[in-house]
């Protein structure tokens, strides 16, 4: 017999109230992050040393522009949701955990801007 | 809250180190290395964006003895985080979790981040024309 109430079963949003929706997110970026990284991985190891020139290249191709763009996006957004556990699990007092938290998300959002800007400086001819 | 004057679970050192455990928290320590790594791929880009002079700094880094040290050891952290990664996953569909299969996918796990790491340095080499 189950103690839950018939409401609290529907809506679905356990005790912490989110649901399961920290859970997705970060399982659908890390399915997204493996053929991302695995390009990275590639395209960096095929072009290792490479000067400016063979760079801006690289990244006007519309091709890389684009999954260089979607990777930050998935990344920065797989690293912060991560990083939000590990603070949470290790950080136990409260308002220092609070604004950890936030910081971590405020320099991902930050970070992933820079990227994508810098991508699409170098993409449009900057 | 007063502090309750309980008997406490046995602590981390109490245990035998079990494979399992160590990758575990192994992915997790990857994991936030890989973040920190982040920050070096967007300085990357906007060096790139910035122009010449900018790139030409940041490659002579990681180009440097010490600049490699780093990029091997995040290569590593990569695709160990990426390998155990999909073995999360297995997970999350309900497979894999005999005690046998356990150890054998970890085993498997950190042969095939240390491959890849391999492939891609000898990759990466190559193709700087060192062989």
């Amino acid at each position: 017999m189950s103690l839950r109430t018939p409401l609290g079963r529907v809506r679905g949003l356990g005790s912490a109230k989110d649901g399961v929706a920290h859970w997705w997110a970060q399982r659908i970026t890390a399915v997204a992050l493996l053929p991302l990284l695995l390009w990275f991985a590639a395209a960096l190891a095929a072009s290792a040393g490479m000067d400016h020139a063979a760079a801006k290249e690289w990244l006007s191709n519309p091709v890389s522009a684009i999954l260089m763009i979607l990777l930050i996006a998935a990344g920065f957004h797989h690293a912060q949701l991560g990083l939000q556990v590990v603070i949470e699990d290790y950080v136990h007092t409260e308002w220092l955990k609070i604004t950890s938290i936030m910081a971590v998300k405020l320099a991902a959002v930050a970070l992933a801007v820079a990227g994508v800007f810098s991508v699409l400086k170098i993409a449009f001819g900057g | 809250m007063a502090a309750p004057n309980r008997p406490l679970s046995p602590h981390l050192q109490i245990y035998k180190p079990q494979l399992t455990s160590l990758l575990s928290i192994c992915h997790r320590m990857t994991g936030v290395w890989l973040a920190v790594g982040a920050l070096l791929l967007v300085g990357w880009l906007v060096a790139a964006a910035s122009g010449p002079e900018s790139f030409a700094k940041y490659q002579d880094f990681h180009g440097s003895w010490f600049g490699r040290l780093l990029l091997l050891g995040w290569t590593f952290c990569l695709f160990y985080h990426l390998c155990n990664g999909v073995r999360h996953l297995f997970w999350d569909v309900g497979i894999g979790f005999e005690m046998t299969t356990l150890n054998r996918s970890g085993i498997l796990v950190v042969l095939g981040s240390g491959a890849l790491t391999l492939i891609a340095w000898i990759w990466g080499y190559s193709s700087m024309g060192a062989f």
